[in-house]
């Protein structure tokens, strides 16, 4: 990339005036170099592992031998995989599409319109729920929770044991509740740069709020939502923390790809096969972001 | 910006009712959970209800009983600064140049490395992670853990710093460089000045992703003077995996606060956005 | 010069020289450990250094040269396990390294003291062996032995440190075969057993009582449980639980052990054949134990379905309150449960009139003589114990450890240090301490001579889980039939068809 930019040329290739050759080879082989090391190659070598019959321990631990696409039939044979398949698309689908981005915009919307003392308490309430470390917020929802003596059961006079009878709306519920704070953030900002004369003309023109979001505000901020969409549908896809709440169960409930995956690793430490499925997974994650970004290419 | 709607007269009364209801319930539902936070710790036979029986400061001496409890919460400290140092100094001038420099490809490149990402802050990683950090001799160590975390964090805070600079028109920077700045003292001079709230949210961002993480420190480090707390958390819950809920509760309520006030103090100074730098 | 002043000055040169020589010669030490006279002077015993340090209250001869060892152990003081860790730290590191100095030798004990979930620790084991690292000594579980062997992270003591230097110890003597079994793979030791334990069932004699029952019951068959469990559940009140059967996944290996594994056994097999290396399939065995399982859970319905479905311990605690509390009357567990939730003075749910109101009784098979070897009842039993890292540097010094660690007298402060008793690896401090304890005398006295290990296989582990579901899938209500054949499928997947049987 930096070998376009012809060194010491006033303009490069692309008219880019401003970064010469040798200062963009500086200031990106620091991030070269981690990436490299810490990303790339640990992610090819998982990668790899997935075609192999690894184990960290018994007799795979030493002998381990490429069995190519057996791990990958495996899973295909696999009920369990496929459970957890579903139950992470119900979990992406249900929290972050319907739930974070939603929320997260009409927090961004709704308190555009008030006052900033209100604003900024309110941001500080969702973004706290954002901040609390996983093994902390699992335990709170934890308390929440629970049958006898939590406080949601308090609030509505029930018994009911959310995370046994209703455990992955019970989960999420839980994700809509630690990931909201960054929809809200980035709504913010997105609805923060809509040209105020915008608004302006359609309020004039006698658009009622439902019209002027429509017509103005969504377009306005569209590829917004796209980054939004993209970014939460990924880390919602790939989200652990649930398990400190259910750890996947009951039974395999709310068993999520990357607790299938932790499960296969450090409970039977069965590397081989959990390579196989976070493979699987990239693919997947691959597949989402297509979809994702080339939807936003279709609107324009 | 002046917000286009304040005070608009326009606003029907069921607007508003419906906008204060709605952020009413939104906020009890955002704080409700964390309310036993903020009991339990206090409460001296704290259960899973929401109360507070039996104040006192007495689950706090328990758990400093264990002899690394705070230590652990400085290591937790060392980590997380250090991750965000990391991705500043790292990942500010590389976004900066993906921002400036158009090649081919550029975008999926980044898509990509977002990507794998996601493969490697994943348990079917531990085997390699460890390796890797056998090999290149950074097992336990605090560097160690650092430039795995931030390996694992710097595309997305590319990605996200990129749009920062993105929105900044190269105006200043090109009348810079007809005066002969070098490209470094632009990035130092002019660029970051203005893109200082987008970095210190990353960096939040950053520290918090790290304050929280467990997997790399359990994979890296075994000294135990070395343990951050996301680790320590454990040791207070029994052998069967019962959770002692007094040192538990009182552990977690240290283990919040810090990340909490970073946040107050980030937004106060700066404003807490992902985008664009406007303060609000 | 003359003749005689040259011899003079000779002799005066020698002797000055003599002198001189002997004044700064260092003195002579003849052995390690000999006292000495002066602190911090120097001296060389052959090709060993040694300086004059104090020990206790004496001066001995030490050897320079620190010996370092490193013990690794999930405890950690004020938390996990903190027994050991006090007892690591607080009575094994001083006495060991006062002994040593007295013997002139120098060591430093190093703790890595842990507070994590038993699997993230054997992991993290895991890759320190497969490294090369690790500490020197290392606390293992004994049911791990298998698959660590295989992977060549450990190898068996003799292998490590020299057979003929094992067998010299006599505390060997001491400790009985069968609990040499928790840390035996393939017919070798890996490492010394840190004790056992056994499985039996527990009920509350006051409720027996109140429903008619009698105090010294001890059931002969699985009928023998469930009609008592029926008559509980018709003549107490309907808030107490009249049995607790561990079951589903979110118990783990507690539904394994103190569950299903008790139960295959009384039907008369074991979940693994080491002769055939078969695992148990759709056997009759297996679908015995499961309508066991379905009795208790849906037809008689004695027992709580919804703690068998909580996530992680929380069921297993809840068990625990409510037998403390009176609120269940059988329940079947490990020795663990007298020791330490029920404890009146340290458990998390204290019984006060555990020593009074507690009765025992073993875990019959299904019928008279149906269990494995026609045993009458059964049991199984775990347990840990010490490895030592095959690539210690300080073989010497890390075997002195071990040995000290199970002597009688270090044993003997284990227990006093947590102030509880347990089944030991060493038979003299059984005598002794078991008969103050009626729990652990019964259990060592009945339970451990019918006991069972669980199978030395890595699969174990995985297989164990799909019973546990399938244990699971019966509580939820689905059938024996359809569970077994499921149960069946995803263990072929697992093992290959060929290591299955079904009958």
């Amino acid at each position: 990339m930096a070998t376009e930019i012809k060194a010491g040329s006033r303009t490069d290739k692309s008219g880019n005036a401003v970064l010469r050759g040798g200062a963009a080879s500086i200031f990106l082989s620091p991030a070269t170099i981690i990436i490299v090391i810490f990303l790339v190659i640990p992610a090819f070598w998982t990668i790899y592992l997935g075609i192999t019959n690894y184990r960290l321990t018994g007799f795979s631990a030493v002998d381990q031998e490429i069995v190519g696409l057996d791990n990958f039939k495996r899973a295909l044979d696999d009920p369990a995989f496929f459970n957890s398949l579903k139950v992470t698309f119900l979990f992406t689908l249900g929290s972050a599409i319907f739930g974070q981005a939603v929320l997260g915009f009409f927090l961004a919307w709704i308190l555009f319109g008030l006052s900033k003392r209100v604003r900024n308490t309110v941001e500080i309430i969702v973004i706290a729920a954002w901040m609390v470390p996983s093994s902390v917020v699992s335990f709170l929802w934890i308390a929440f929770l629970n049958g006898d003596s939590g406080t949601l059961n308090a609030i509505l006079g029930s018994q009911t044991r959310w995370l046994i009878d209703y455990p992955l709306e019970s989960i999420i519920v839980f994700n809509i509740w630690r990931g909201t704070a960054f929809s809200m953030l980035l709504f913010s900002a997105a609805v923060a740069s809509i040209p105020k004369s915008h608004l302006e003309v359609a309020r004039v023109a006698g658009a009622t709020r439902g019209q002027q979001l429509r017509t103005v505000v969504l377009p306005a901020i569209k590829p917004y939502i796209l980054t939004d969409i993209l970014l939460i549908t990924l880390w919602t896809f790939n989200d652990f923390g649930p398990y400190l709440l259910t750890a996947g169960g009951p039974g395999q409930e709310t068993e999520l790809l990357a607790v299938f995956i932790y499960n296969n690793a450090l409970r039977f430490l069965d590397f081989g096969y959990a390579s196989a499925i976070a493979a699987i997974m990239l693919l997947i994650n691959l597949i989402l972001s297509l979809i994702v970004i080339s939807s936003g290419r279709k609107r324009s | 910006m002046r917000n286009p709607f304040a005070g608009d007269l326009e606003k029907s009364s069921t607007e508003r009712i419906t906008s204060a209801l709605f952020v009413v319930i939104v906020s009890l539902f955002f704080l409700l959970p964390i309310a036993w936070l903020f009991l339990a710790p206090f409460d001296g036979q704290p259960t899973y209800q929401l109360k507070l029986s039996d104040p006192g400061l007495g689950n706090f001496r328990e758990m400093a009983e264990n002899p690394y409890a705070y230590r652990s919460l400085l290591n937790s400290a060392i980590f997380s600064v250090g991750t965000g140092i990391v991705i500043i100094l790292i990942g500010a001038p590389a976004a900066y140049v993906l921002s400036r420099v158009k090649f081919k490809g550029r975008d999926v490149f980044l898509y990509f490395l977002l990507l794998f990402s996601s493969v490697v802050s994943g348990s079917a990683a531990m085997v390699p992670l460890f390796l890797l950090a056998l090999r290149f001799n950074i097992l336990d160590t605090y560097h160690g853990v650092i430039f795995i975390i931030a390996g694992g964090l710097l595309p997305a805070a590319i990605f996200i710093l990129k749009d920062f600079t993105d929105s900044l028109p190269k105006s200043y920077e090109e009348s810079a460089k007809i005066f002969g700045a070098s490209s470094y003292r632009i990035l130092r001079d002019i660029v970051t000045p203005v893109i200082r709230p987008g970095l210190a949210v990353i960096f939040v961002w950053a520290f918090v992703q790290s304050w929280g993480n467990f997997l790399i420190p359990f994979l890296i480090i075994r000294d135990v003077a070395k343990q951050p707390a996301a680790v320590m958390m454990y040791s207070f819950y029994t052998e069967a995996g019962q959770a002692v809920i007094r040192t538990v509760a009182a552990f977690g309520l240290l283990y919040t606060i810090p990340v909490l006030l970073m946040y107050f103090y980030v937004n106060r100074k700066y404003g807490f956005r992902f985008y664009g730098g406007i303060k609000g | 010069m003359k003749q005689r002043t040259r011899r003079s000055l000779a002799i005066g040169l020698a002797l000055a020289l003599a002198i001189g020589v002997t004044s700064v010669a260092p003195a002579s030490a003849n052995s390690v450990g000999a006292a000495c006279a002066k602190a911090d002077q120097k001296a060389k015993v052959g090709k060993v250094k040694v300086i004059c340090k104090q020990a206790g209250s004496k001066l001995v001869w030490t050897d320079t040269r620190v010996r370092t060892v490193e013990v690794s152990a999930n405890a950690i003081a004020g938390g996990k396990n903190a027994q050991t860790a006090s007892w690591i730290n607080n009575f094994v590191i001083p006495k060991f390294t006062l002994a040593n100095a007295q013997k002139g030798i120098q060591v430093k004990v190093n703790f890595t003291p842990k507070g994590i979930d038993d699997n993230a620790f054997k992991t993290q084991i895991a890759l320190d062996l497969s490294a090369k690292r690790g500490a020197d000594i290392i606390n293992l579980d004994g049911f791990w032995i298998a698959e660590f062997a295989d992977a060549n992270y450990i190898k068996p003591l003799g292998k490590v440190l020299g057979a003929k230097k094992v067998k010299a110890w006599d505390g060997w003597s001491q400790m009985p075969k069968s609990i040499q079994g928790v840390m035996t793979y393939d017919g070798k030791l890996y490492g010394t057993p840190s004790g056992t334990d056994g499985r039996i069932i527990y009920f509350n004699k006051q409720l027996f009582a109140d429903a008619g029952l009698p105090t010294n019951w001890q059931p002969k068959s699985w009928a023998e449980i469930l009609t008592a469990a029926q008559t509980l559940k018709t003549k107490l009140p309907a808030d107490v639980v009249p049995f607790q059967l561990n079951a589903g996944t979110g118990m783990g290996e507690a539904t394994a052990m103190q569950g299903f594994l008790n139960f295959l056994a009384g039907a008369g097999s074991l979940i693994y054949d080491t002769k055939t290396k078969k695992w148990q399939g759709n056997t009759k065995a297996v679908r015995d134990m499961l309508t066991f399982y379905d009795e208790v859970y849906n037809v008689k319905k004695v027992g709580n379905s919804e703690w068998q479905q909580l996530a992680g311990e929380a069921g297993r605690n809840l068990s625990f309150e409510a037998f403390s509390k009176g609120k269940l009357a059988m329940i079947i567990e490990g020795d663990y449960l007298w020791r330490g939730p029920i404890n009146p003075a340290t458990g998390n749910y204290k019984m006060q009139d555990r020593n009074t109101n507690v009765g025992f009784a073993r875990i019959p098979s299904q019928t008279a003589g149906a269990g494995v070897n026609q045993q009458n009842f059964v049991s199984y039993s775990g347990g840990g114990g010490y490895v030592v890292n095959p690539n210690t540097k300080e073989k010497a010094t890390t075997w002195d450890l071990l040995q000290f660690m199970n002597s009688e007298e270090a044993i003997l402060a284990f227990m006093s240090i947590g102030n509880t008793v347990r089944i030991t690896q060493r038979a003299d401090v059984n005598a002794v301490t078991l008969t103050a304890d009626p729990c652990l005398k019964f259990v060592f006295d009945r339970a451990i001579p019918v006991t069972f290990f669980r199978p030395p296989s890595s699969d174990y582990n995985a297989v164990s889980t799909l019973l546990q579901k399938a244990t699971a899938d019966i509580v939820q209500g689905k059938t024996v039939a359809e569970t077994a054949a499921a149960y069946e499928t995803a263990l072929k997947a697992l093992v290959g068809a060929g290591n299955v049987t079904s009958n």
